[in-house]
């Protein structure tokens, strides 16, 4: 089983460790602190071709360290828990805080904001598996997508890993909170070839609970169907075209929302969606909520990297941004309070629009459905958005052909108030869930 | 004089009470008799950053990742495990988590060792942490800041950074052999964000190597690079969009090397090829690009950001050739790739940490120079764009389309630079774009040291090159359709 042995001990240990820690940072003259420590433990099979490829065990752990004498912050950091160890990385932060600047925006979060409940999230579900049995289960998904279809020649191999972790988060203000938790997953990506056309193409699934995983079929399956149908994409003549986004590449575009209205975007003025509290930003049927507290789910949490205690909240209504990504030192800056956001976004929900998929592709007509993106060419200050696109032309509703070598643009703002419906096929892995979206109209450059 | 391997005594055995008699249970502990190679990877780094913002030193960190990492080879077989703790039962527990990729007992043992000290060292062994005081660090992220409010008045922010990294790492294989390597490594960066009537555009410049800190003081780096930024920030204000569609590029020399590395180096990596997953997989010998073109990947350039001593195996690091007059020659190797395939390794076995198992990597990739002057290559297009800076790229190893995103640009109309162009990204086909440069210029030029390449999710500081080049035909993504 992958499972933190005696967690319950090391919780305590990490309990003392961290009073510890604080004490010795007030001795040394720190005003304030804060840390979190973590540890994990993992393991990782990797198999290829019907045999297993690797077998790796993990075992991580670190701690780092805020110290504060009045606004000047120092950060240090350390693996070794070792009593010196601890002591040099203390001394390193302080040694760092007499060179940094006054901030008056520095410090740790409010007193007052302080995560009080902690609701049970049931995010540790440790897994009773074996290197054994990992390797099993590997070599079915690997051999159920092999054996699909006889244009799968060749395999980057199928994978399961499990990681069971803990971590505590402490502070001077007296907050002290621990968190176990738990995560699996089961991947495969294999090779099709015909002609001179050679493709890759991958699956997964992921979870907190082991038993939530999709089967080693399902992913075998789906992991082969994907591949084999990208055989043959050619590019296409540039245009303009509506394009639909599947729900893995419209999670894409929902990060981009993410980053543009964080904190630190907003008070550096690096964002093309400055001061857009309250603005139209979307068309008026577009609702995003964000929620920290979904039992079991990647992002939940009821505090962040602060201490600060989470909310569910509205982060689009009717098409109108209400709250940013702040933690306490951006909030500061702009005159606003922290809305537990120190570690990001939690779990952010889309609002579907009533189509399923097959409907969204009635809806486009004519266009480019992209199933996959490479590249960074997106400028988060201006909007501008220019990525090489992986997918299928569309033509009355019905696929034509699969897609490579193109490029998609367009610009951000454009592009969000250009959403025209928002599927109900919601990819419920990972912290961001959204249905596909359908977006009126982008440059598609090609041959 | 102090031999990189007594740094790593210092680092690893020391402090521990580690001894080669220790070495030797782990090995027997680690050894079956399908174990085709074993190795343990100590490694110590340190790093520190300083960083400036809104004119004040925001930001500073210092941090310490030191460990063991386990490895057990058996073919195509790996087993793995690593530990933040440096001593004897962590080290046996993790051969013994290791050795189960091998369904055989223990067997085999090392005993005598071979120290062995890199034939030529590339860098110093100087901490270069402690090359400057604090004092200077903050002064010059400070110089950088007033430099580039003083360049333009449009500039609003100006984010600035400074970081240095201190690495010991020792490899022990199953020959025997242990070498060690210390590695300096640092880097500035600066980012601007200039407004002119409410439109607002940004840029960075930097660079950085193997060497110590006073590199950016004695060279005035300060000023090179928040010129630099400012003046890039400033021309995309004016820039226009970017025209959509296949047409030919010009790209400028230096940076721009990036494509080499997308588009060429992946793909020529020792695993994918093994495992016939690229799309240059059996090509060796076929002719990849135009007559002329040279490509190398070259490990062995004094105190570059992408080279190395040894690498993460300890093998010497080499010059290879990848491309020869435009013929495919050969594949970057790591030793399991290179067993495997019945070569010998090239040098190229990297990895992030000790926490992450090594792969075939890229060093300083770069093309060798041709003979056109560059002028003559941008007077010889009639309508085309001029790609001068990049801001990064991505490659599908298996279809060969590769990505790369213009960060600077330019019209070309009837052989003259025109107006400046918005971020586009240029999409090719690997295996075949280099067949369509038709002229390479006399300009070879490296980048200043700032490429940190991913794969895997493990991350390596690399080096592009190239010199100018046209080529006839790769489409660009940019908006304008008309």
């Amino acid at each position: 089983m992958i499972e933190l042995e005696n967690r319950f001990d090391i919780a305590t240990e990490f309990q003392a460790m961290a009073e510890h820690v604080l004490a010795a940072a007030k001795a040394k003259g720190a005003t304030a602190a804060e840390l979190d420590l973590d540890k994990g433990t993992g393991l990782s099979v990797e198999v290829r071709m019907g045999q297993v490829d690797k077998l790796q065990y993990h075992r991580d752990q670190g701690i780092n360290l805020t110290v504060y004498f009045g606004h000047r912050k120092g950060y240090a950091s350390t693996g070794d828990f070792s009593p010196p160890a601890l002591a040099d990385t203390l001394d390193a932060a302080c040694r760092i805080a007499r060179y940094t600047s006054e901030d008056a925006f520095n410090g740790l979060a409010d007193a007052e904001r302080m995560a009080t409940e902690f609701p049970k999230l049931d995010l540790y579900h440790p897994w009773e598996l074996d290197a054994d049995m990992a390797i099993d289960m590997a070599l079915q998904t690997e051999a159920v997508a092999r054996e699909h279809d006889a244009r799968i020649t060749n395999s980057e191999g199928a994978s399961v890993d499990s990681y069971a972790g803990m971590s505590l988060y402490a502070n001077s203000h007296g907050f002290m909170g621990i968190n176990h938790s738990t995560r699996h997953s089961l991947s495969c990506s294999v090779v099709a070839q015909e002609g001179e056309s050679m493709q890759r193409d991958y699956w997964y699934s992921v979870s907190r609970v082991p038993s939530l995983l999709e089967s080693a079929d399902s992913v075998g399956a789906e992991a082969a169907q994907r591949t084999v149908r990208r055989l043959n994409a050619r590019s296409l003549s540039t245009r303009e075209a509506p394009v639909l986004f599947v729900p893995q590449m419209a999670r894409g575009l929902i990060g981009q929302l993410v980053s543009a209205i964080s904190g630190s975007s907003q008070y550096r003025k690096a964002s093309f969606l400055l001061n857009s509290m309250g603005q139209q930003a979307f068309p008026d049927f577009v609702q995003l909520r964000e929620d920290p507290f979904i039992r079991q789910a990647l992002g939940s949490r009821s505090y962040d990297a602060e201490g600060v205690a989470t909310q569910a909240r509205d982060i689009v209504k009717d098409g109108i941004i209400q709250g940013y990504f702040l933690g306490s030192y951006s909030a500061r800056k702009l005159g606003m309070q922290s809305t537990g956001s120190a570690s990001g976004a939690s779990n952010l929900l889309l609002a579907d629009t009533g189509k399923s998929f097959p409907d969204l592709l009635a809806e486009m007509g004519t266009g480019l459905m992209v199933t996959e993106l490479i590249g960074n060419g997106i400028n988060g200050i201006t909007g501008d958005y220019s990525r090489g696109a992986v997918g299928y032309w569309v033509e009355n509703g019905m696929i034509v052909h699969p897609v490579e070598e193109v490029t998609i643009a367009g610009n951000l703002k454009d592009m969000f108030k250009g959403i025209v419906a928002i599927g109900d096929d919601v990819d419920e892995r990972g912290s961001i869930r959204t249905g596909s979206i359908l977006i009126d109209k982008m440059t598609i450059a090609g041959q | 004089m102090k031999q990189a391997y007594d740094f790593a005594r210092e680092a690893f055995f020391a402090p521990t009470g580690l001894s080669e008699q220790h070495l030797e249970q782990v090995f027997s502990q680690l050894l079956t008799k399908d174990t085709t190679l074993a190795d343990l990877y100590f490694q110590s780094a340190r790093y520190e950053s300083w960083g400036l913002e809104e004119g004040i030193i925001k930001s500073g960190s210092y941090s310490i990742e030191q460990g063991v990492g386990v490895r057990s080879v058996c073919g195509e077989q790996t087993g793995f495990a690593y530990s933040g703790e440096i001593t004897l039962p962590a080290l046996l527990e993790s051969a013994k988590a290791a050795r189960a990729i091998s369904r055989a007992g223990q067997s085999g043992s090392v005993n005598a060792w071979t120290v062995r000290t890199p034939q030529r060292p590339l860098y110093g062994m100087d901490d270069p942490l402690n090359s400057l005081s604090e004092d200077d660090k903050i002064s010059f992220l400070r110089q950088i800041d007033s430099i580039a409010r003083a360049t333009s008045p449009y500039v609003q922010q100006v984010m600035a950074n400074m970081v240095a990294v201190h690495e010991i790492i020792l490899v022990v294989d199953e020959t025997g052999r242990m070498t060690a390597d210390v590695r300096p490594l640092v880097r500035a960066n600066v980012s601007v964000i200039v407004e002119r009537n409410g439109q607002t555009e940004s840029a960075t410049a930097g660079g950085g190597g193997r060497f110590n800190l006073d590199f950016f003081l004695n060279g005035n780096k300060a000023q090179e690079y928040a010129e630099e930024a400012v003046r890039k920030a400033l021309i995309n204000l004016d820039a226009e969009a970017a025209p959509a569609g296949n047409m030919t590029v010009v790209l400028g020399n230096g940076w721009p090397g990036v494509l080499l590395h997308e588009a060429i180096g992946h793909g020529l990596e020792g695993d994918f090829n093994r495992k016939g997953t690229s799309a240059f997989a059996g090509r060796i010998g076929e002719q990849v690009a135009a007559k002329g073109i040279t490509v190398v990947d070259d490990g062995t350039l004094e105190q570059r950001r992408g080279s190395l001593s040894v690498d993460d195996e300890g093998t010497q690091t080499q010059c290879t050739t990848l491309i020869e007059d435009g013929i495919l020659k050969g594949y970057l190797f790591d030793r399991q790739n290179a067993t495997l395939m019945g070569t010998q390794s090239t040098g190229n076995g990297r990895r992030q940490s000790y926490a992450n198992l090594p792969m075939p990597r890229m060093t300083n990739t770069y093309m060798r120079a041709g003979e056109y002057d560059p002028a003559e290559i941008i007077a010889s297009v009639d309508k085309g764009i001029y790609a001068v800076n990049f801001s990064g790229g991505q490659v599908d190893i298996t279809s060969g389309k590769f990505v790369f995103s213009a960060s600077e640009a330019y019209q070309i109309e009837n052989g003259k630079l025109g107006k400046p162009l918005k971020n586009a990204t240029l999409i090719g086909n690997g295996p075949d774009v280099l067949t369509r440069v038709s002229m390479v210029g006399n300009d070879l030029q490296l980048d200043t040291g700032i490429g940190v390449c991913g794969k895997d999710g493990q991350s390596v500081p690399v080096g592009v090159g190239q010199p100018t080049l046209r080529v006839d035909g790769l489409t660009v993504g940019g908006t304008a359709t008309a």
